[in-house]
């Protein structure tokens, strides 16, 4: 939706990317969990995995562990740093093969038309009729837990928003008077549709990108929270706040400080995509 | 009627969709590793046994045939048979869906009178410092961990302060209220945010519209022309809105109801698929699809009713 304060002025040059302070605030914040993962071995000041019996359950600012121990005694600071990996990852693989399909078969469907493309509306119908959540768990169901079938199911489900997205694009582009040109030259469906369609009909879904990936790392947390996504004893979020979920009265921070973390990384994309695509808006 | 009309067309174009959802809950079980019948019979069954039950569900028949048979079961009542609960699915799912019904309802009218008030008021001092706290609020509602925030409300609000049940439903309406307003206060923070941004643009957009000039040309007072031209004019625009947002909650469900042990069809889901439980993870589906038809069926329908540019 256009707000008023964003509709295109004449800008000059220098000002070509503007970027708003909560933009860099949320850019900032995914560098430094990219940091974060990268140099994990380096900043982890214990073994994530290690026990230690004798310091169980301590509470944040005890000497030696910032952010205190869990049950097992593991060093709960370790264990986020290493979590980041994870959860990380988990959402830049995650979109990935929805990102890749979607706009295939958006870009397809679009400019090819007919019956192709009456058939996968139709099946992006089917895929709305359930709720989202519950087809992902419907797939995991069938092909048991675990992230890499967490990745499947989304590449099953997850394409449909990217799709509809270039698609509605792609059916403006085709009836202009370049993507015309092109084909009067001679070119092939498939080269217009790489060349000249593709890249001017993906904006917005590149932008959903950074939303999507929100999305993604809330939802894998989420499965590894009830044990549906990454398998113990990986140090992942989801899993760290299941797992500190008994001594939630005693031993608040095993449990509440991996979701702050997990807050502040989602936020910190979330404020991301919300500049960028405020910004790419002004741009079209 | 042409109001009547357009919601009997848009019943009858539910009715391909209602068909291609009862066939991708019948290939859910087809995908199912293993053989179907010891699933349902268990593994020490006796030949005979495992021999009435391949022939109840038509497991010997071709792929295609099976599905007519699925279908005729299905509208026989026979669901099939939940091997954790040891009862009928229909049964046991019918038995779940009030707690879910009243998270929905209760979850969604939260959500909707909060957005609202929240959206009003930051259109209205557009850009100043309450504008600016709600946008950050509905930015960090966007990125919580719904899990991690029913665990955490739970632990203040329950445990530490004691004011409200930690789980369960209750058994009486004020003790249901008791129970839901936690659940409903962690779905209307995460929920809320999304109504919030696209009322908000639509309301700030609205007020610079073409019809706002004119009725401020004619000397209309702003409040006036806020309460009787934007405000109306954006919320139809976000009705459809509403439909998503249900569809929405109704997944959040699943996650909800195991954190607050609600015992409704979301947990009973979950556990289900936990437990490896197919022919109620099957049934669900199937009720979930439904559930989400109805929503965006009644928006539709709400939508008709009040947009007076049609019929």
């Amino acid at each position: 939706m256009r707000e008023p304060d964003a509709i295109a002025v004449v800008q000059p040059g220098w000002r070509r990317v503007h970027l708003s302070g909560l933009t860099l605030v949320g850019g900032s914040l995914v560098l430094l969990w990219v940091l974060v993962a990268l140099f994990a071995p380096l900043l982890a000041p214990h073994d994530p995995d290690s026990t230690n019996l004798g310091a169980l359950l301590k509470p944040p600012l005890t000497p030696g562990h910032l952010l205190g121990t869990d049950q097992l005694g593991r060093d709960v600071l370790s264990r986020i740093i290493y979590g980041t990996r994870v959860d990380l990852s988990m959402g830049l693989i995650g979109v990935m093969a929805p990102f890749t399909i979607g706009i295939a078969l958006g870009v397809i469907s679009g400019y090819v038309g007919g019956k192709l493309d009456t058939l996968l509306m139709r099946l992006v119908d089917v895929a709305l009729a359930f709720p989202f959540l519950v087809l992902v768990l419907a797939i995991l169901a069938v092909r048991g837990p675990g992230l890499g079938n967490y990745y499947i199911a989304l590449a099953i489900v997850a394409w449909v928003p990217y799709a509809r997205m270039v698609r509605a694009e792609t059916l403006v582009l085709k009836r202009s008077e370049f993507v015309e040109a092109a084909r009067l030259l001679g070119f092939s469906g498939a080269y217009v549709m790489r060349k000249h369609v593709l890249p001017n009909a993906v904006t917005p879904a590149a932008v959903f990108v950074i939303t999507d990936i929100v999305l993604t790392i809330l939802l894998g947390s989420g499965l590894s929270f009830f044990g549906l996504g990454a398998q113990p004893p990986t140090a992942e979020w989801g899993r760290m706040i299941a797992e500190g979920q008994a001594f939630l009265a005693t031993a608040w921070w095993i449990s509440v400080l991996p979701g702050i973390a997990l807050l502040l990384l989602t936020l910190g994309f979330a404020l991301l995509g919300d500049g960028i695509a405020k910004e790419m808006r002004v741009r079209t | 009627m042409r109001k009547t009309r357009l919601v009997l067309q848009r019943l009858w174009q539910m009715v391909p969709v209602l068909l291609a959802i009862s066939v991708v809950a019948f290939l859910l079980a087809q995908a199912i590793p293993g053989d179907p019948v010891r699933l349902i019979v268990g593994p020490r069954a006796s030949q005979e046994v495992i021999d009435t039950v391949r022939d109840r569900y038509g497991l010997d028949e071709p792929v295609f045939l099976q599905y007519f048979v699925y279908m005729g079961n299905l509208f026989q009542g026979d669901w099939g048979r939940s091997i954790a609960f040891r009862v009928p699915v229909l049964e046991l799912i019918t038995s779940r869906l009030t707690p879910t019904l009243c998270l929905l309802g209760g979850g969604l009218v939260l959500s909707t009178l909060v957005a609202l008030v929240l959206a009003i008021v930051a259109a209205r001092r557009q850009d100043g410092l309450i504008d600016q706290a709600i946008r950050l609020f509905a930015t960090i509602g966007l990125g919580m961990p719904v899990f991690w925030l029913g665990l955490v409300l739970s632990m203040l609000f329950a445990v530490r302060l004691g004011w409200l049940p930690a789980s369960g439903f209750g058994d009486t309406p004020v003790d249901n209220l008791r129970h839901l307003l936690l659940p409903w206060v962690t779905i209307t923070v995460v929920m809320a945010p999304i109504l919030v941004r696209n009322l908000r643009a639509t309301l700030i957009e609205r007020t610079h519209a073409d019809f706002v000039l004119a009725e401020r040309s004619k000397g209309m007072p702003e409040g006036a022309i806020f309460l009787r031209h934007v405000l109306p004019n954006s919320l139809l625009s976000n009705l459809s809105l509403l439909g998503v947002v249900a569809v929405y909650i109704l997944g959040i469900t699943v996650v909800i109801e195991p954190i607050f042990a609600i015992p409704g069809v979301g947990q009973l889901f979950l556990n289900s698929i936990i437990a490896r439980d197919y022919f109620v993870i099957q049934g669900l589906t199937l009720v979930f699809a439904l559930l989400t038809m109805v929503a965006t069926l009644a928006v539709d329908v709400l939508t008709l009713a009040v947009d007076p540019r049609v019929g």
